[in-house]
Formats: structure tokens, C-alpha cells, sequence
């Protein structure tokens, strides 16, 4: 066995006992607390007054937009991640590839600024 | 039997005090912002329960567990209960990469035979060491913003809805800030273990924080943003939202949001301090206790850098207005974005003038 495989064995464990504590606290819970129910009580808060139609309606384009950059923009970090980590061996080399590869991506950056995709106002 | 002991049963003691003692850590942290929050707005804050209001959050936690649940009616059932959990488990995870302090000497009993034989061991004060401890903190905690969404959109409420949308595009924009302010280190460091990154820091005060101050004032605003505190916290924006993702919780079920957020309020401090501060290194090299005991003092150390943090973010919610939300994104992406990564071309700039 590696020396790398045997430190995710805690992480797998730390995930079981991390899910039993929610469910073994709401059980508790469950066991000493009223339950009385009532209509008022089940409907949709909306400042006290009845819910107006459904809550699942159209909300704004944005924050598609958003989430698209971030996939975008996550991915790049994520390549630079490696990269920073051997800079040291890449040098000369790793920062010009690297300044190529952050070229391209301010290019697009520019163009969705441009373009306004971050304007909420 | 080596493996037993090295992999499953320390590790297992160690997971079992942090899942018992975060929640309480994080009744007590509640304590200490409502206190200081009182205090700086001229108030005594909660004084009832025990001296000083100190049994305050066992009480709460007594209160909410007597709470009833309730799963309003237009909710979609299997998503709204799972939704807390999905939130808290990666809340809790990323701190089993964290490293607390160096290692301890305990004495711990030689097998199972009687009378008991203790021998002298040494055990590190984290729960493992992964080599890509950075990234499996960044990718782990991403997930809590599924818990979010999921909250949201489970409700069938408007503001939840509302509440969820704002939240997962405001955590979303500034996780990318974040990253790009975390390369600067790695650069320094060249490594992704958080145990290494700490270690490279070591010698009088050599603290990266001196070396990437752009890059550390970056992440602490990403942090505050990340965890949705004020002056970030339009999720939860009570003059407007009611009280954001969480309106249609109750009960213990709304506590678990309440933990996870606290306990991502850890994890960020805890970063800055590991990645920026010396982790538990002491500053200027001090040293307050003689060798043997360097874990506790380590310990010690990491503690207060923490706790300064912690208090900051309490500072900043008492200090600080409410960020409009074309402000919120002007700032994550046309501001922070840049000079962040402005920061790593000039990092990578100077550390092949200093190295080659």
C-alpha cells in the first residue's frame, strides 16, 4: 500500500460521523418536541398574508449567467493550481505559458465585461 | 494492527471530540458576537442564563431542539430535509485537513492486557495530511452551496427562493477571487498540503502574509463574502428577505444551517491563518514553553490568530453597512478579480527574479 491512499481512510470516516450528527440530533428532536400541525402554520410565509401564486416562477437571467462564468473561471483556477505548485522547477518556461494561457482568458474576460454580463444595475 | 491504529482508531478519537465539540465551540462563538455586538452598540447583552449570560447557549440548544419542525405544505418534502445535511457535512469535513498545531506526546495504554501499560506517543493535532489538502478544501466546501440551493428551491416560498438565488451567485463569484488569491502562496509554498505550507513559513516571522499582502486582503474579503456575512450577507438580508434560504426552517432543522454557516466561519479563519499566519507557528519565533510542550503552545498560537479573525468578522458586522447587490458583484468581478490576478503574474514575476 502508498503512502498517499491510507490518509483519505480518516476523510471517509470524519463523512459518516459528519451525516450522524444531523440525523442522531433530529431523532433526538423528534422524540421531545411538540407537534401540534395546523394549516396556518404549513402555508408558505409571505409577511402573513396567503401566498400569491406560485414561488417558482421566472427570476432573473443573470444569475444563469453567473454560474456559467464561475464553471468558466473555476476551471481556470483549478488549472493554475499544478502549475503554481512545480513553478518552481518551470521557471522561465512556466510563466510564459502561463502568461499565454492568462492572456487568452483576460481577452474573454474583457469581452464579457464588455458585453455588460456583470451589470446589475 | 499499526494500520488499525494509525488510520481508524486516532484518527476516530479525534473526529469524535471535533463533531462533539464544534457545536458547542460554535453555541459559545454565538455568545461571543451577540456579547460583543452588545457591547460595542452600548448594551449588556444576553445576562439571564448563568453569570454573564455564559449558560446562554446551552439554553438555545435546549429551546430549538423543543422547537417544532415544520415542512410547510407546497415543499418538496425529500429536498427540504436533506437540504441541512447537505449544507453541515461539507462544513464539517474540510476540517479534517486543517492542521491545529504540531504533534503532541500522550501517553496511551500498550495494548489491551491488565494492569494497563502506557508508552509515550506522538499524535499530530490534525486529523490527516492530504498532499492536495488546498484543493480538497476549496472542492469540499463548494458543496455547501448545493445545501443552499437546494434549501431554496425546496421551500416553494418567495423568499427562500430569492434568498438561495442571491446566495449561490454571490458565493459562486467571489470563490474565484478566492482561488486566484490562494495561488499567490502556493507559488511560495509549492505545496498543497496545508501541514508543508505551514512548515514553509517557519524561521523569524516569515509569514506570507508579508510576502502576499494583496493577495491576503483578497482572501479575507472573499472569506467574509463566502461564509454570507455582513457586510456580504444580502442572503440573509432581514429588511428584506425575512431571513433568506432558511425563512421556511424551524426547529433543529434551521440549527443545522445555523452550525454550518458558523462552522465555515472557522474553516475561512482558520485558512488565513494557516496560509497567511504562520499556522501554529509563534511569532518572531517566541518560544513560551519548554520544547516538550511545543504542541500545546503551538496549539495556543493557532488558537488566538484564529480568534482574532473570528472577532473581525464580529467587528465588521458591527461596523459596517450592507452591500447593495450590483455593488456585491462590481466589487467580486470587476475589483477583487483582477488585482487578483494581477497578483499571481507579479508573484510568478519576482519568483523567478529571486530563484533563476
Amino acid at each position: 500500500m502508498n503512502d498517499v491512499l491510507p490518509g483519505y481512510v480518516p476523510i471517509f470516516m470524519f463523512v459518516v460521523l459528519a451525516f450522524a450528527f444531523p440525523v442522531v440530533t433530529l431523532l433526538v428532536a423528534r422524540l421531545i418536541r411538540p407537534s401540534t400541525g395546523g394549516v396556518a402554520k404549513l402555508t408558505a410565509y409571505e409577511c402573513g398574508v396567503d401566498p400569491v401564486g406560485d414561488a417558482r416562477e421566472r427570476y432573473a437571467i443573470r444569475y444563469y449567467l453567473v454560474a456559467i462564468l464561475f464553471v468558466i473561471f473555476d476551471v481556470e483556477v483549478i488549472f493554475l493550481f499544478p502549475w503554481a505548485v512545480i513553478y518552481d522547477q518551470l521557471l522561465l518556461f512556466g510563466l510564459i505559458e502561463m502568461c499565454v494561457f492568462l492572456g487568452i482568458l483576460i481577452v474573454g474576460y474583457v469581452w464579457i465585461i464588455k458585453k455588460g454580463a456583470i451589470e446589475w444595475a | 494492527m499499526d494500520f488499525f491504529v494509525d488510520y481508524i482508531l486516532e484518527p476516530g478519537v479525534k473526529i469524535g471530540v471535533i463533531v462533539l465539540v464544534l457545536p458547542l465551540l460554535v453555541g459559545y462563538l454565538v455568545l461571543m458576537e451577540r456579547k460583543l455586538i452588545a457591547f460595542m452598540q452600548v448594551r449588556l447583552g444576553p445576562m439571564r442564563v448563568g453569570p454573564h449570560g455564559l449558560l446562554q447557549p446551552i439554553a438555545d440548544a435546549l429551546k430549538l431542539m423543543l422547537k417544532e419542525d415544520i415542512v410547510p405544505r407546497g415543499a418538496d418534502r425529500l429536498i427540504f430535509i436533506m437540504a441541512p445535511v447537505v449544507a453541515l457535512v461539507p462544513a464539517f469535513i474540510v476540517l479534517s485537513v486543517i492542521p491545529f498545531g504540531p504533534s503532541i506526546t500522550v501517553p496511551v495504554p500498550d495494548g489491551f492486557q491488565w494492569p494497563l501499560q502506557f508508552v509515550e506517543r506522538e499524535v499530530p493535532l490534525f486529523i490527516t495530511d492530504l498532499n492536495i489538502g488546498v484543493l480538497f478544501i476549496l472542492a469540499v466546501s463548494s458543496i455547501g452551496v448545493l445545501g443552499i440551493i437546494l434549501a431554496g428551491w425546496a421551500s416553494n416560498s418567495k423568499y427562500p427562493l430569492l434568498g438561495a438565488l442571491r446566495s449561490a451567485a454571490q458565493m459562486v463569484s467571489y470563490e474565484v477571487a478566492l482561488g486566484f488569491s490562494i495561488i499567490g502562496v502556493l507559488l511560495l509554498a509549492g505545496s498543497l498540503s496545508l501541514v508543508d505550507i505551514v512548515n514553509a513559513q517557519s524561521g523569524d516571522g516569515h509569514w506570507f502574509v508579508l510576502y502576499q499582502p494583496i493577495a491576503f486582503i483578497i482572501f479575507w474579503i472573499c472569506g467574509v463574502a463566502e461564509t454570507n456575512r455582513a457586510p456580504f450577507d444580502l442572503p440573509e438580508a432581514e429588511s428584506e428577505l425575512v431571513a433568506g434560504f432558511h425563512t421556511e426552517y424551524s426547529g433543529f432543522r434551521w440549527s443545522l444551517f445555523f452550525l454550518a454557516e458558523y462552522a465555515a466561519m472557522i474553516v475561512v479563519a482558520s485558512l488565513m491563518v494557516t496560509l497567511f499566519f504562520g499556522g501554529w507557528l509563534a511569532p518572531f519565533g517566541l518560544r513560551l514553553l519548554p520544547e516538550s510542550l511545543a504542541g500545546i503552545e503551538g496549539a495556543f498560537w493557532f488558537s488566538a490568530k484564529l480568534l482574532f479573525f473570528i472577532y473581525s468578522y464580529i467587528w465588521f458586522r458591527a461596523s459596517w453597512p450592507r452591500y447593495r447587490y450590483d455593488q456585491l458583484m462590481h466589487v467580486g468581478w470587476k475589483v477583487l478579480l483582477p488585482i487578483a490576478i494581477a497578483n499571481v503574474v507579479a508573484t510568478a514575476v519576482l519568483v523567478l527574479l529571486l530563484e533563476g
